[in-house]
């Protein structure tokens, strides 16, 4: 933003405010500046003011998923607002989604599909469950959302009770690279050096065979590798990401577990370093581990719903890689409620035995619209008692999946992440 | 942003021309200017007004749009606004021949704002002079209110959709029945009031007709000074009538702007302005909102038309089909208005010409006859000009998506589900029934919630709303922050009746549930009734 532009008018204490560029405009001069922009950090406060003057924050984070190259993407994030209105609810009378087009096929013949693992496509989206996946890296921008996160919403910071400080440990490797003198030579970038350097030097002609004794070699040419400092991380904590994806969570249940899940990730990204280890976990009537927060993130809805499976994977990887042992365990569920009410014992069982293991098990309701009553995952753990059984370890909190907002997003990890 | 060079200008000026003998009408004088995407994406959060005022939602959105525009660029040929003189943005690098069509649509658009019947209230005034002054004003009372000024603005925008567009229209178009003496005499006071026979009214109006003809000047005054002497009452019958027809009329906007002590208190009359302000820009553009379809189809059908009959782009028209069939063909997946407004278009003037749009034709019923039918009067025309001076996207939808337009162009209402098996989602054609078509494209068009004020309810504590249920609830998410904004602006609480479908889980079924809902004390609550 150039530094004259603003001049025009300060929106918050409205000096100066003659409006010289709309006349200029007028006038049909090539000037183009019609908008007094505010930048990022100036609508921020004005987002904080808003709460010291009684009304809620608007400002919220959008994300754009921006296609790159080799096919890893990037999240840009960006503020985004909605003005509220009152407006016509379309939800509650189309259960489908539905919009024109043409063709002569018959009515109910499939026309086209696209599939629910996001490994098979290509694609663009902005939202969950869209979008390409290959070698997609999640770590650098969530850490960047973990950094906004912290700074305007205020989470708190987990206590070194909660997650133990790393260790941090130095490796001496052979992996930087050092022009002039090193402990080993490396062949092919010394040799594309001198190339280089005789081609500066008109020594090498075109499209003729160079003559390789003639090539001059100066010493700076030589590559070594070097020995190099790397610190290396030792984790201290593992966070287990757990979510339904069954078919009752399509729109926006997931919507909120994901947005609750990604401010997870991003927040422990951002305050731990990269520190922290992370697994995923994907159920419907089955359970299965994603390979990283990307797949977890994008995977789509699939069948019917059971969630004991979902815990007794947890429990089985904790057992059989030990993790109780040396590890603190985090496990954040998020669903919306939805089971089948045989596994209730089951899934109680499970709870139970991965409370012995874990430090804290957050599990997140995103009730689906028009549902006010408990759901039967929030019933069985209701009847079972184990809320006030395993008070210090689990915590539930829910919202309304069809109207959640930002605000409750963060309000439950806080409740998550509370001493 | 700087005016087209005068090469381009001549262009576009031989392009109003052969526009305007082709029966297009509009004032001659238009502006044209060159843009580039910055300037686009940030007029556009202005709605392509360059003089609006300013609001930092508008500036949210520019930061997102220059991030979007890097990921994922794109450009419109042209926009226009309805300004008087005309102005349209162009980007920049286009070469003459398609100059020479983007022109012939700007200038259709030119002439369906200047001639449909929904924008006659934007007839008499230049809305970029007018925001202009706007801006200032705004501008102006930042200087003493600072952030304050902006919660009036974001508060007003909240309920900018409920403004009584159609009213204001009515009221210039049709005025009702008994607006005027002789109209309220003849239709109210001598059949409600006075409860006068059928055939003593026709005698009177016989007499007033013969008046009025024999003294065009006095007529009317010496008939109703004779009734005044026998009604001493008419007078007083007749002012009460038209001030409690007005009063009906308000939306909610102007009743909280005229009405809200908050804001008649000495020290928040300024907040009044903004109000305003925020009204007349909505209803500046409630009826573009409302002829998006319509207006893209006849700038289309235009473009094509003009610029296939103009002799200065021979030799370029490979391009130009190419562009063209871009812009104007229908999507196999998705809403096109371009493509359905268009098509409709032609389909009307196919009608015209071959003489359907008549009794004649809608009295036969055989389907070999009608499919034959063909007067061959050739009033096309003629009816598509009939379309573009009073029709809106709702009444040509409403009137023209028909099985036979359905069929004709293959259309199909497609639909999205789960198959679980393949874990895929699947889109399957889900109808191909006209009603079915129709009623998917009216449901995209805009169509606010119908909110008013219950002015019996309504006192200085509480602000009674009462929402006209047509079918869809209230989005929940919205309603809150809604109901706060006006809560600020009455100063006071606000109730809120409307309806909710509830939904049985076990056996799908559907039901409506009378709710009021109560914003007191910054808390939102919900009561069945």
């Amino acid at each position: 933003m150039k530094g004259g532009r603003r001049k025009n008018i300060d929106r918050l204490d409205g000096e100066k405010t003659y409006l010289r560029i709309e006349e200029l405009f007028l006038h049909n001069s090539s000037e183009s500046s019609y908008v007094s922009l505010q930048t990022l950090d100036e609508l921020m406060a004005r987002d904080n003011q808003r709460e010291e003057d009684g009304f809620e924050r608007k400002i919220k984070l959008g994300k754009i998923v921006r296609p790159g190259k080799n096919g890893s993407d990037e999240i840009i994030i960006v503020p985004s607002t909605i003005e509220t209105k009152f407006y016509h609810d379309n939800a509650p009378n189309n259960e489908e989604e539905e919009f024109g087009g043409t063709g002569t096929e018959e009515e109910g013949s499939v026309i086209g599909e696209k599939s629910n693992n996001p490994k098979n496509e290509d694609g663009s989206g902005k939202g969950p469950g869209e979008g390409s996946e290959k070698g997609h890296d999640l770590n650098s921008d969530a850490y960047n959302l973990g950094k906004v996160l912290t700074e305007y919403f205020n989470l708190p910071r987990l206590k070194q009770k909660g997650i133990k400080k790393s260790i941090s440990q130095y490796n001496y490797e052979l992996t930087d690279l050092n022009k002039g003198f090193g402990q080993l030579i490396d062949k092919k970038q010394t040799l594309k050096r001198i190339i280089k350097t005789n081609i500066l030097l008109n020594n090498i002609p075109e499209k003729t065979k160079p003559d390789l004794s003639s090539l001059i070699h100066s010493p700076q040419d030589t590559v070594y590798k070097i020995l190099s400092r790397e610190i290396s991380y030792e984790t201290e904590a593992i966070v287990f990401f757990v979510r339904d994806y069954s078919g009752s969570m399509q729109g926006s249940p997931s919507e909120a577990v994901l947005t609750q899940h990604l401010f997870l990730y991003s927040w422990l990204m951002y305050h731990y370093d990269k520190r922290v280890k992370t697994r995923f976990i994907l159920h419907d009537t089955q359970a299965i581990e994603a390979e990283d927060f990307s797949t977890y993130y994008r995977s789509n809805v699939a069948g019917g719903t059971k969630i004991f499976p979902a815990f007794e994977l947890v429990n089985s990887i904790i057992e059989n890689e030990q993790l109780h042992l040396s590890k603190n365990i985090y496990v954040f569920y998020g669903s919306d409620g939805d089971d089948w009410k045989d596994n209730k014992n089951n899934l109680v069982g499970e709870i139970k035995k991965l409370s012995k293991y874990a430090n804290r098990i957050g599990i997140f309701v995103a009730r689906n619209s028009g549902n006010d009553n408990p759901t039967s995952l929030e019933s069985t753990i209701e009847e079972s008692n184990i809320l006030s059984e395993l008070n210090d370890i689990l915590k539930i909190t829910q919202i309304n999946s069809r109207d959640f907002t930002e605000s409750q997003i963060i309000e439950s990890i806080k409740l998550f992440l509370r001493v | 942003m700087k005016l087209v060079n005068q090469h381009t200008k001549n262009i576009m000026e031989g392009c109003k021309e052969r526009a305007q003998d082709a029966g297009l009408k509009f004032d001659q004088e238009s502006l044209e200017y060159i843009v580039t995407n910055s300037d686009l994406i940030e007029l556009q959060p202005k709605i392509m007004i360059p003089t609006m005022y300013d609001f930092w939602v508008n500036d949210i959105e520019i930061i997102q749009g220059k991030e979007k525009y890097k990921v994922f660029p794109h450009n419109p040929y042209e926009t226009v606004i309805n300004s008087r003189p005309a102005i349209s943005f162009y980007n920049d690098n286009n070469p003459d021949w398609l100059n020479v069509m983007i022109f012939y649509h700007v200038l259709a658009h030119i002439d369906f704002f200047q001639n449909n019947h929904l924008f006659s209230n934007t007839w008499n005034e230049d809305f970029v002079g007018k925001a202009l002054a706007d801006k200032r004003q705004i501008a102006f009372l930042r200087t003493k209110h600072g952030r304050w000024v902006d919660y009036v603005i974001e508060f007003s925008r909240s309920i900018d959709n409920l403004v009584g567009f159609f009213s204001a229209l009515n009221e210039k178009e049709a005025p009702p029945i008994g607006a005027d003496m002789a109209g309220y005499y003849f239709n109210i006071f001598c059949q409600e009031k006075l409860k006068l026979n059928e055939h003593i009214v026709f005698k009177q109006i016989e007499q007033y007709n013969k008046l009025i003809s024999n003294n065009p000047q006095v007529g009317k005054v010496l008939f109703f000074n004779n009734i005044m002497k026998k009604h001493p009452e008419f007078e007083f019958e007749f002012k009460k009538h038209i001030d409690t027809n007005k009063s009906n009329k308000t939306d909610v906007i102007q009743f909280i702007r005229d009405h809200s002590p908050f804001l008649n208190k000495d020290e928040n009359k300024w907040m009044k302005t903004i109000v305003n302000i925020i009204r007349e820009s909505s209803v500046y553009f409630s009826p573009q909102i409302r002829t998006k379809i319509i207006n893209e189809g006849w700038a289309s059908f235009w473009h094509d038309r003009l610029f296939r009959m103009d002799d200065r782009i021979s030799g370029n028209e490979v391009q130009y089909a190419k562009i063209n069939a871009s812009v104007t063909s229908i999507n196999r997946a998705g809403l096109n208005p371009y493509a359905i407004g268009l098509r409709l278009i032609q389909e009307v003037e196919e009608l015209g010409d071959r003489g359907m749009l008549s009794h004649e034709f809608e009295r036969i019923t055989s389907i070999d006859e009608r499919s034959k039918y063909n007067t061959q009067n050739s009033k096309g025309l003629d009816a598509i000009f009939h379309l573009r001076k009073h029709f809106s996207d709702f009444t040509l939808i409403n009137s023209f998506v028909n099985q036979d337009f359905v069929s004709k162009h293959d259309l199909m209402v497609i639909g999205k589900r789960q198959n679980e098996e393949r874990n895929t989602t699947e889109y399957y054609v889900k109808s191909k029934k006209a009603e079915d078509y129709k009623n998917m494209l009216l449901d995209s068009l805009y169509h606010p919630p119908s909110i008013s004020v219950d002015e019996v309810k309504t006192n200085d504590k509480c602000l009674y709303l009462i929402h006209q249920f047509e079918g869809k609830q209230l989005l929940k998410s919205h309603i809150k922050s809604t109901m706060m904004g006006i809560g600020f602006l009455w100063g006071g609480n606000v109730e809120l009746i409307t309806q909710e479908i509830k939904l049985n889980k076990s056996d799908g079924t559907k039901w409506n549930k009378k709710v009021i809902y109560t914003y007191k004390n910054k808390k939102l609550t919900k009561e069945e009734l």
